[in-house]
């Protein structure tokens, strides 16, 4: 397909772009620009990161080397500034932990820097494979259209809340800096480089988590900040640990995956401790929960579909290091017990925004389940799950917001009965919620495909997974099923008002709706051309992972699904219609009856949130201190017993 | 056999042999009470009674809701029966189960949600424990797939003794008997009036007691799964847990959900897991 | 014999009856006279209920209830009136907060009179409810097709 350098180009096109958009847009005041500029810049990150999908299919791993000896110097003054920023702004912030840590993180870099100068091989900077391909358009498609939705909805944000400060041109220029620096996470092959980008966006998630001005929002963003930084320490030690111990050649990553346990344990560990920060795992989830207060585009585009998926993509691609390893179990273990606890803390929110972002931590929890196992088959269930989850999960957020619009609120249960009031809204916030736990949707073959790798892999904590799994899939279903019949539950119909919502808000929707479906018929396509060949680049065999008669069974089940609203007109005016059994006693307006007394009592139905059982804060105690008792002893195997 | 033809096979027997099954239970629940009981067709005659009703309904979804629970039950029991991969089977009946969940939160009734969020509380109890037992089997057996369940030449409960008690005791919830009928009960006078089911009437009764009918079919079929292709010990085994349910039923009476869902979760725990985290041991 | 007759589910209401014939409604269900034997069923539910089994008389509280049970439970649907209570208002007639009988609100179909009714008069009266409900079905699907 493309030449070598012309894919070079492409790489580097989506790295460079949006940071110029992202400059363009922070200096430009002026509304309408500021439209055409995020379309067009959307636009045209979104066909070229389709580009490097497309490529990613028929060429296996292409490997850059940059021939611009400079930049890794550029980088590394990058990351001085970036400290030196963040140190500046806790500083006056008096959040002393974080100017602490960003002091010992600096110490650490300019340790790996000066023996980087010493001992420095050459290896290709940036490289593009089928993953990178998937994240890349996940970054590009996802992102630019959160990007154009965020144009309608932060200006009804700021028409809601004058209060807050219109930072608007910052605000855009920075999803964009986060895009390119996204871009740069998945297309680095130096781990050098990885970092630095990496750094960037754990910024653009402070900045954007505290663009609401508010107390709250600055101490959740510092929260974050903090969080992320600590997980973050660790990659400086991963690479002082290769520069002491294993050599230079191994700071790409390339390398050092292909160099297996014996030389990539310890580094890949400490890196992954990095992933479980930035994905949200025990005991970091909080900062994801709190980060709910930044306005709804950043939920969707950083907490949830790309940011956090930067955490589970470098634990995924150390995979292959982590195989039938202790310390790979660990992970998979960290993983598995936060999609338990926050599944289960799920079921007791009722803010729509907290229960996204649990389910969000629990995904995440399953990803990180499937790549610490590390097998051939695990990892494709984790690839899938990225996938889907993106898409269903920004689906989710962006309606939400849409949503919370509309109806100045964001509980659940200020929803009953929407789907008389928006019921293409509620249409498609069905489709995403079905998307995230329903057979035969997306998440729903990611978790059978995930059974199926666990129940045969690092005997006996394989099956530790499993029944893990086996209790989280009936908790997922609870609080999904929930939220979908409060959607649907009509007391009085309510008149019909959707005129209101920015078109630009439901196009997108529109889309991210055509999307869920269209991926959960395509992916076998996206199975058979793109991870199918990535997997077989790293394990000898790739066993049939997926037979042809489940996948035609899906296929029928799929139809069905979507041809049986078809059906719902048939249903409306077959019946005679009846109050609800009041026993016996409605009174006027058939939501109302007469009680004791003769009082007219409205009713009230509000869904179960069965606080004493899975109430947040004692689930979070008891997770937090077992991610804490883990994470531990992922560290001490990793440094004192070198990997075990 | 063929799996079209397996499958064909059930949508047209299940309804036959549950309603045989559904009558014998009733006759022998009036017998443990001293009463003479219904004739053994009673359930037909219900049903087919339902048909000659003209629906009321408080919204007209709440039959398409119910016809999709149905749809999809009769499709997951016929998938099951054709061989198919029995996780799939599993996540096919969630799928079922919500639109039945759906089709009584439509309504905006007290008792029916009540009733609809007692059904995801049995639900989310039930799920960990037959997901479990799907994981023993395949260890027993080296596959999902219940075509090489069904054949297996030995007796897969002898390794399975745990998982199997556990099911047994998670099979009340899914068999709607006391102590575990929450949602909604075939006794009268319920503290929930008919509980998820009370706003239906008509064929979209009907159609509820079919895929209950689907459903019960389904779940000894499951119990089948424990005995391999033991023609007479498989048959014999059923018709022992069905006496037996029968029994509970009748000496027990509701327990509140969180007693039900707690228990559940605990016998899952002790019995489940643990069998199958040996069986991995070993 | 249709199904309706094969069938029949109940839906037992109490009016204002001092619930002596409420007691002896709950008896049939009893092993002694075992109505399950017929399909009866006491469903507390007027959507799923083919026959309203009423005692005690109407006053102003309860004609909201009963019309409003009565208008719930699908076609075809039969009334029993149990007990003189609900057939007339009983000894009770007179009195100034009882209107009369369950007929002056619903139509009625069956009256089982008696104070208590002896549940031999009350098997005897759903039988006869039975008949009818068959032929309100007939009636039913005749107009149904003759519509149609």
């Amino acid at each position: 397909m493309l030449s070598n350098d012309t894919y070079m180009e492409l790489l580097i096109f989506l790295i460079l772009f949006p940071l110029l958009m992202a400059g363009l847009l922070t200096l430009i005041q002026g509304e309408n620009f500021r439209r055409a500029a995020v379309i067009s810049g959307a636009v045209l990150v979104g066909i070229a990161s389709l580009i490097t999908l497309a490529d990613s299919i028929t060429t296996q791993a292409v490997y850059h080397s940059v021939p611009v000896d400079m930049i890794g110097i550029l980088i590394f003054i990058g990351d001085i500034l970036i400290s030196g920023y963040i140190i500046f702004v806790s500083l006056k912030a008096r959040q002393y932990l974080v100017t602490g840590i960003t002091i010992l993180q600096l110490i650490l870099l300019c340790a790996v820097e000066y023996l980087a100068l010493a001992d420095h091989a050459h290896i290709p900077e940036l490289f593009s494979d089928q993953l990178s391909g998937i994240m890349a358009a996940i970054i590009g498609v996802i992102g630019g259209l959160i990007c154009v939705y965020a144009l309608g909805y932060m200006r009804e944000y700021h028409a809601e809340h004058p209060d807050r400060p219109d930072k608007r041109p910052r605000f855009f220029g920075i999803m964009f800096l986060f895009l390119s620096a996204m871009f740069g996470v998945v297309f680095s092959n130096n781990l050098l480089w990885l970092f630095f980008f990496w750094e960037i966006t754990t910024l653009c998630s402070f900045l954007l988590i505290r663009y609401p001005e508010t107390d709250e929002a600055v101490k959740n963003a510092f929260r974050a900040l903090l969080f992320n930084l600590v997980g973050g320490a660790c990659i400086p030690v991963a690479f002082l640990v290769i520069f002491l111990g294993q050599g230079s050649q191994y700071i790409g990553l390339h390398e050092l995956v292909t160099a297996g346990p014996g030389i990539a344990l310890i580094p890949a560990g400490l890196i992954a401790i990095a992933g479980l920060a930035k994905s949200a795992q025990f005991p970091f989830s909080s900062w994801l929960v709190g980060a709910m207060v930044a306005p709804t585009p950043v939920s969707a585009l950083l907490h949830s579909s790309t940011m956090v998926k930067a955490g589970v993509y470098i634990i995924a691609r150390f995979a292959p290091v982590f195989e039938g390893q202790i310390v790979g179990i660990l992970i998979a273990l960290i993983g598995g017990i936060t999609f338990l606890a926050a599944s289960a803390i799920a079921i007791s929110q009722s803010n729509a925004k907290k229960v996204l972002a649990y389910s969000t931590i629990a995904n995440l929890g399953l990803i990180v389940a499937c790549c610490g196992v590390g097998t051939a088959e695990a990892l494709w269930a984790a690839i899938l799950l990225i996938v889907f989850h993106a898409i269903a999960k920004s689906l989710l957020f962006l309606s939400v917001g849409t949503v919370e619009h509309q109806i100045h609120s964001r509980d659940i249960e200020d929803m009953n009965g929407l789907v008389t009031k928006m019921p293409r809204i509620t249409m498609m916030i069905l489709i995403g919620i079905a998307g995230m736990f329903l057979a035969p949707f997306g998440m729903l073959i990611s978790k059978w495909a995930s059974l199926h790798a666990f129940v045969e892999s690092v005997p006996p904590y394989g099956i530790l997974l499993v029944i893990i799994i086996a209790y989280g899939s009936g908790i997922t279903a609870f609080f999904w099923a929930k939220w979908m019949g409060k959607l649907i539950a009509v007391g009085e119909p309510q008149t019909k008002d959707e005129s209101h919502i920015p078109r630009s808000e439901k196009n997108i929707l529109y889309i991210l709706s055509a999307l869920t479906i269209g991926v959960c018929f395509g992916f076998p396509i996206i199975s058979w051309y793109l991870i199918e060949p990535w997997l077989l680049t790293m394990y000898q065999s790739v066993t049939d992972l997926i037979s042809l008669s489940n996948i035609e069974i899906m296929f029928m089940m799929l139809f069905l699904v979507l041809i049986m609203p078809f059906s719902l007109a048939r249903f409306t005016h077959s019946a005679r219609r009846v109050p609800r059994y009041l026993c016996g006693i409605p009174e006027g307006r058939s939501t109302a009856f007469m009680g004791s007394c003769g009082i007219n009592r409205e009713i009230a139905l509000s869904n179960y949130y069965l606080e004493r059982i899975f109430g947040e804060e004692r689930l979070s105690r008891i997770s937090v201190g077992m991610g804490i008792f883990l994470i531990v002893l992922l560290l001490n195997i990793l440094i004192i017993g070198g990997g075990l | 056999m063929d799996p079209f033809i397996a499958a064909a096979l059930f949508i047209i027997l299940a309804p036959v042999v549950g309603i045989l099954i559904t009558g014998l239970d009733r006759i022998l629940t009036a017998r443990m009470q001293g009463r003479v009981g219904p004739p053994v067709l009673q359930p037909w005659y219900d049903i087919r009674k339902l048909f000659q009703k003209k629906q009321v309904a408080v919204w007209g979804a709440q039959s398409f809701f119910i016809f999709c629970y149905l749809i999809f039950i009769i499709f997951t029991g016929a998938l099951f029966f054709a061989g198919g991969d029995i996780l799939l089977v599993i996540f096919a009946f969630t799928l079922g189960h919500v639109f039945l969940v759906l089709g009584a939160y439509v309504s905006y009734s007290p008792y029916a949600h009540i009733g609809a969020e007692r059904e995801l509380i049995q639900l989310m109890a039930v799920e960990p424990m037959i997901i479990i037992a799907a994981i023993g089997l395949y260890q027993v057996n080296g596959s999902f797939l219940i075509g090489d369940m069904a054949n297996h030449p030995g007796l897969p409960i002898l390794l399975l003794p745990g998982v199997f008690l556990g099911f047994i005791y998670i099979l009340t919830f899914k068999l709607r008997k006391s102590p575990f009928d929450l949602a909604t009960s075939h006794h009268a006078h319920q503290e929930l009036v008919k509980g998820s089911t009370t706003e239906f009437s008509g064929w979209t009764l009907a159609m509820v007691e079919l895929a209950h009918i689907y459903e019960l079919v389904v779940m000894l079929g499951f119990i089948w799964l424990f005995f391999g292709d033991n023609l007479i010990l498989c048959v014999a085994a059923i018709a022992i847990i069905m006496i037996l349910e029968i029994l509970v039923d009748n000496c027990t009476s509701r327990v509140r959900w969180q007693d039900a869902m707690t228990s559940a979760w605990f016998v899952t725990l002790v019995a489940g897991a643990g069998n199958i985290f040996a069986l991995s041991i070993m | 014999m249709s199904y309706l007759q094969k069938s029949p589910w109940i839906i037992h209401y109490d009016a204002s009856s001092c619930n002596g014939c409420d007691i002896e409604v709950l008896a049939c269900l009893t092993p002694l006279y075992d109505v399950e034997r017929f399909g009866i069923l006491n469903t507390g539910n007027p959507k799923h209920a083919d026959i309203f089994v009423i005692t005690g008389g109407v006053n102003e509280i309860n004609k909201e209830v009963v019309l409003n049970i009565y208008e719930q439970m699908p076609h075809p649907k039969v009334v029993v009136a149990v007990g003189i209570c609900a057939c007339s208002g009983g000894v009770f007639r007179e009195c100034y907060n009882i209107s009369g009988g369950v007929a002056t609100v619903i139509p009625v179909d069956v009256y089982v009179p008696g104070c208590a009714a002896r549940p031999e008069s009350i098997i005897d009266g759903i039988v006869q409810a039975l008949g009818i409900l068959e032929q309100k079905r007939s009636a039913m699907k005749a107009g149904a097709e003759g519509v149609a």
